[in-house]
């Protein structure tokens, strides 16, 4: 397990690399998306 | 150190700093210019001054220094950072709170809340308490990075201070947001690719990622018996589950920060500065990378230290952190001294300016943020015929009112205080805004009154629990002693090591979540 003392400190080493790569591919596959329906309420409410 | 090298590398770092904020005053012509750079801003720099501005000299010389004592379990922070502190931001929080400030003409994180519930009072309270308590984590910032140029050009600490902070306060208070994210962008480039080079020397000088984990994973034979006993089981494994380290390291550090991160109104309010959804996307990417090299590289370091210190000194990191005088280890020093002793002569130049960056562009942005909380959010509330130039004008007396605050608490703040102070004021501002920031934002049924009542509720436990519980502050400040006899209520359970954010966090939410039901059902009645 990389070296690392238990598996509890291993899974944070390799979610830490996930999550940046969760990060990277989120942004580049909705690089022109997302640029009006969810908060339409907020004319009533406020 | 060549003190004439440092001298002129510094300078040219401050002269780029200072060009780059008179751009941004150039290009100031609005309030809205000052306040939120117009709405237009470039995913790359919303990404670099969102990540420059979460990361600070705190999570490199505070958090990285615990690092040294507590080991990688600290990795769960750099997960949550980026996990929560990213992604979660962005694509849940960022988004809307983009859209609903924008409807509804909101600049600062106290005024969205302020608007969205129809009400002035929440706006001044929400930028009262801003105004007040910000300076606690500007300081610890502060001492990071003065605690440095000190070790480092051999200056007095108080002339250090005074230095810096006047440098900053002088760009944030002619260049406005504009001149901020001009500089941040410049600051988290330095940033990054310092930590990248950190990250390769340090694992290049142990022998390899591998090796140098297993290396730091068989000293747990050189753990003191005191660490033990506080459930210490070495630096690359999380403490005995239910210990004192491991409520210390998973309440304090872990959550405090990592879910803190959420209702940070410095950077909330970086939602606002964009034209649509598709820059927050955009800045993403670059945002969790950013994460992962600063946060990431300075935990694994700071625990890769105790490694060197045994091979070179024959001591771990904290026996090296003594402080000759009184004698007991001051955690925030352990990252210098490991760069000082453990790196070539000129990553040292190297450091220097990711400190000076890391700070100035966490700093800029709190000071940014204590102006307008004290101009926009609560003089101006008062005073509702101000123009936007005395707006400008009131925002930049708060801007050196912070400056006046911020240096004084970094004068008279103890050793070992930067992680404390941080996890403090995340703390706080999870208890007293997440649940209220998150109704406004996800609910169209919550109520001002329900605001109120969370809001009140979370600051109000926070308070408690760290004047009357959590034993770290309580022993501090003394009242729990003056009035019972003793440090913390709670004695000497395990409670008392469990920090705020557990108690007031949940007591914010369950009144918001209870305050939002009975809200729903009384409008369906009506």
């Amino acid at each position: 397990m990389l070296g690392l003392g238990d598996s509890w400190v291993f899974l944070a080493y390799v979610l830490c690399i996930l999550s940046t790569i969760l990060c990277v591919t989120y942004s580049f596959v909705n690089w022109n998306k997302d640029i009006k329906e969810d908060i339409s309420w907020l004319e009533e409410e406020v | 150190m060549n003190i004439p090298l440092a001298t002129f590398i510094t300078l040219i770092y401050i002269g780029i700093t200072i060009y780059l904020s008179w751009l941004g005053f150039k290009k100031t012509r609005s309030a809205a210019d000052y306040l939120i750079a117009g709405r237009k801003v470039h995913p790359f720099l919303l990404a670099m001054g969102y990540g420059a501005t979460f990361i600070s000299t705190s999570a490199i010389v505070g958090f990285g220094g615990v690092a040294g004592f507590m080991g990688m379990g600290l990795l769960w922070l750099t997960f949550l950072n980026i996990f929560v502190g990213i992604f979660i931001a962005f694509v849940v929080f960022g988004k809307r709170t983009r859209a609903i400030g924008r409807h509804l003409g909101a600049h600062t994180f106290p005024e969205l809340l302020g608007k969205r519930f129809q009400s002035k009072w929440i706006q001044i309270i929400a930028g009262g308490i801003i105004f007040l308590t910000m300076p606690l984590y500007a300081s610890a910032v502060m001492i990071g990075v003065v605690r440095f140029v000190e070790q480092t050009f051999h200056l007095n600490y108080d002339l250090a201070l005074f230095i810096f902070a006047f440098l900053v306060m002088g760009y944030v208070f002619f260049g406005g947001l504009k001149g901020v994210l001009y500089a941040d962008a410049f600051q988290g480039s330095i940033m990054l690719l310092g930590m990248l080079i950190l990250l390769v020397f340090t694992y290049y000088r142990l022998g390899g990622v591998i090796d140098a984990h297993a290396g730091l994973t068989a000293l747990k034979t050189r753990l003191p018996q005191k660490f033990i006993d506080m459930g210490h089981t070495g630096w690359t494994s999380m403490p005995v589950i239910g210990s004192q380290l491991w409520w210390t390291m998973v309440s304090t550090i872990v959550l405090g920060v990592g879910i803190g991160v959420l209702a940070q109104p410095q950077l909330a309010v970086r939602f606002m500065m964009v034209n649509s959804g598709r820059e927050i996307n955009r800045a993403m990417g670059v945002g969790g990378f950013f994460i992962l090299m600063t946060v990431g590289v300075t935990f694994v370091t700071g625990a890769l230290s105790n490694l060197y210190f045994v091979d070179h000194f024959d001591k771990i990191a904290m026996q090296m952190a003594v402080d000759p005088v009184t004698l007991k280890p001051n955690i925030d020093t352990i990252i210098p001294i490991f760069l000082n002793s453990s790196m070539p002569q000129w990553f040292t130049y190297v450091f220097l300016l990711i400190l000076l960056a890391a700070g100035m562009s966490t700093i800029s942005s709190l000071f940014h943020a204590i102006g307008t909380s004290f101009g926009r959010d609560v003089f101006q509330q008062f005073f509702k015929e101000a123009t936007h130039k005395k707006t400008i004008i009131i925002t930049k007396i708060g801007i050196f009112i912070g400056f006046v605050l911020t240096t004084i608490l970094a004068y008279k703040l103890p050793g070992s205080i930067i992680a404390i102070a941080t996890a403090l004021f995340f703390g706080l501002c999870a208890a007293t805004f997440l649940p209220a920031y998150s109704g406004a934002i996800f609910s169209r049924y919550i109520s001002r009154n329900t605001a109120y009542l969370s809001m009140g509720c979370g600051f109000f436990a926070w308070l408690f629990c760290v004047l009357f519980l959590h034993v770290k502050e309580s022993s501090a400040l003394g009242l729990c002693n003056l009035l019972f006899s003793k440090p913390s209520l709670c004695g000497d359970s395990i409670l008392a090591f469990v920090d705020p954010i557990v108690i007031s966090l949940p007591v914010s939410a369950v009144v918001a979540v209870a305050g939002t039901l009975v809200d729903r059902a009384k409008k369906k009645v009506s």
